[in-house]
């Protein structure tokens, strides 16, 4: 554990998104996205975020790259709330925070040289002449395992995981501290996930960068995080150590979602516990914990109060289970 | 060991030609493979590595390009190449079924379920219209999908993801295949809804006896879910054999590589072992060894001359110089 403050921090933060209902019925309803999540990356950690598709992961990270705007709550960016950031400030923020995306073939553009794509950043933020444009490309493509070479071709002419070299080195160009990073190896072949994973961890130590981690895939979550947060429809249901929460979760949330993720050997042998049912409508979600109809746990007090994150043995679980009061 | 295969391929190549027949490449190489009744095989590669390519030629769905150059496919004796389009038809949907990544492009979205869950007994079995649709309940029953009742009568569109996929699921068991080839069946699917999903097929595979072909790019799918496994490389099987042991003991550099670099879930954050390079273009691999360049064991020998199957153990075959016993 570091000893400094967090590089980012987010309290109660909460992203609605209204909606109309039917066409001339002007009755709106509201997508809770994000409602009321709480957490904070350690500087030159990482904190993974899990969860389905709808819980929120998506939205938490535009939250955070300010390409969403909060519907309640803030985000502290070492130490400073981002809501009394104005003009310069903020432009510091935006260089600080940067973005890896998904598909390295849908985030770079495929009429630009690699040259001019990891350039780009330099040039629209700092007035730096074409002779350390350059020479600045030429570190960056050495950093992610990139030839010189590679500057002067164009992205067809790359695999997917050397692009997603390039979009890392796209990413780092103005040293930024912290980089969001939403499912950055799903979209790539088995044998080059590893090579991504290594790089990423490489960087981090090299150049003490703190990573917001936004996978689907558990095991590359545990692997990459220092701590975890576990999603359900907007709202963190358990968060803590990596180590903590993926040797021995406790919300059952977290139990079956780890107990779903499949094994790395066939003498793995793991509890099952499939869930009934699908993930509900972020739009209705149900009453009390959100949890609770597809909860094997369920008590009648679920159905009727919203749990709060509590301490549970080393980390926090949002589940009436631990919290035992009268 | 007794009973004879359900699927016995031999020395099978499939190649896709260009127009002017300048460029081949060797989706599918003198590939044999055995599997029996009950029995679950997993295929993995990665992209290009002609899994799929070889799904489609068990099903004779090649595309105009592709040319079956060589072999025999033998499905309970009968030699599936050697069958006219019109037999093939017959063969399709009633004794081999499959299962497709997107259940949405494998749906019409124009009719019913019930009239989709049914076509395949009223074109094979000649079941009417009423039949179809009292079976196509049981079916969506079997399957799982709650208020089969109602169900039947809606379209694709009012479903979920993991919904639509277990209505292919009962398209596919609805003539009862001997044969089911689910191609990368839950890639799309949520981490909970696919563990509804391959428990699912687990149970329809006991209760019909069904042969299972796994094509997947996961090594955790097939360590949960089948007994044989055939890894692909190049268009070449370069290893084979029972799940266990091939998890065990890897033979060939490929599958060690490949099993070494996977993040585990419980996991000591030491650095993954990255396969080095990129998958070869298949129109022009490289010499001798396709995986020569990225190996690890390499010696002088792969770079020029192509490796024959070596037996390694109890039915486990390695393309690799390394298990030469000479």
């Amino acid at each position: 554990m570091s000893a400094n403050g967090p590089v980012l921090e987010a309290v109660k933060l909460t992203k609605h998104f209204a909606v109309k209902r039917g066409l001339f019925s002007g009755s709106r309803g509201v997508v809770r996205a994000v409602d009321g999540i709480s957490f904070a990356i350690p500087t030159g950690q990482t904190l993974g975020v899990v969860g389905e598709s709808g819980c929120g992961k998506t939205t938490t990270a535009k939250l955070v790259l300010l390409l969403e705007q909060p519907t309640g709550g803030l985000i502290r960016f070492e130490g400073r709330d981002l809501e009394t950031l104005g003009g310069t400030n903020l432009r510091d923020y935006r260089r600080s925070v940067q973005a890896v995306f998904q598909d390295p073939y849908a985030s770079l553009n495929p009429r630009m040289r690699v040259g001019t794509i990891i350039a780009e950043p330099l040039v629209t933020n700092e007035t730096v002449e074409a002779a350390e444009v350059r020479q600045r490309v030429r570190g960056l493509l050495d950093v992610v395992g990139l030839p010189d070479r590679a500057a002067d071709l164009f992205p067809h002419e790359f695999s997917g995981g050397q692009r997603q070299r390039i979009a890392i080195a796209r990413s780092l160009a103005l040293s930024p501290k912290l980089i969001v990073l939403d499912e950055p190896v799903s979209a790539l072949d088995v044998s080059i996930r590893a090579q991504i994973l290594n790089l990423l961890r490489d960087l981090q130590a090299q150049l003490g960068l703190s990573y917001l981690f936004i996978a689907h895939d558990l095991a590359a979550v545990a692997h990459m995080s220092h701590q975890i947060a576990v999603m359900y429809l907007g709202q963190i249901v358990e968060t803590g150590a990596a180590e903590t929460v993926a040797r021995e979760p406790k919300h059952p949330y977290t139990q079956a979602l780890f107990s779903a993720a499949l094994p790395s050997h066939p003498e793995e042998v793991r509890e099952e516990i499939i869930l009934p049912g699908e993930v509900p409508s972020p739009l209705n979600p149900p009453a009390g914990c959100r949890f609770h109809p597809r909860c094997p746990f369920s008590m009648p007090r679920c159905s009727a109060e919203e749990p709060r994150l509590l301490p549970v043995e080393g980390r926090l679980a949002a589940c009436h289970l631990y919290d035992q009061k009268p | 060991m007794s009973t004879p295969p359900l699927l016995e391929i031999r020395n099978l190549s499939t190649h896709f030609v260009s127009a002017r027949g300048k460029r081949v490449v060797r989706a599918v190489n003198d590939l044999s493979l055995t599997l029996r009744a009950g029995e679950t095989l997993g295929i993995v590669g990665e992209s290009g590595s002609g899994k799929s390519t070889l799904a489609l030629t068990i099903l004779r769905l090649l595309p105009p390009a592709a040319r079956i150059v060589q072999g025999e496919i033998n499905l309970d004796g009968e030699d599936l190449l050697k069958k006219s389009d019109a037999e093939m038809r017959h063969i399709r949907g009633k004794r081999i079924a499959m299962i497709l990544q997107d259940p949405m492009a494998s749906l019409n979205p124009l009719f019913t379920i019930g009239d989709q869950v049914g076509e395949p007994m009223r074109v094979h079995e000649g079941v009417s219209r009423g039949g179809a649709w009292t079976r196509a309940k049981e079916l969506l029953k079997a399957v799982r999908i709650s208020a089969p009742e109602t169900r039947v009568g809606e379209y694709p569109h009012q479903m979920s993801g993991g919904m639509r996929q277990r209505i292919v699921g009962a398209i596919a068991i609805s003539c009862e295949p001997a044969l089911l080839i689910a191609d990368e069946p839950t890639t799309s699917l949520d981490v909970t809804i696919q563990a509804q999903y391959l428990k699912l097929l687990r149970d329809l595979q006991h209760a019909h006896h069904l042969a299972l072909i796994f094509i997947t790019h996961n090594l955790g799918i097939v360590a949960k879910m089948c007994d044989q496994v055939a890894v692909m490389y190049a268009g070449r099987m370069v290893e084979s054999g029972p799940v266990r042991q091939i998890f065990n003991a890897p033979a060939h550099p490929y599958t060690e590589a490949l099993l070494q670099s996977i993040p585990r879930l419980v996991d000591n954050r030491q650095r993954l072992t990255a396969i080095d390079g990129q998958p070869p273009d298949l129109a022009a691999p490289p010499a001798g060894c396709a995986f020569h360049p990225r190996c690890p064991k390499v010696v002088e020998r792969c770079s020029l001359e192509e490796p024959p199957g070596f037996a390694v153990a109890e039915s486990q075959t390695a393309r690799c110089w390394l298990r030469d016993p000479r």
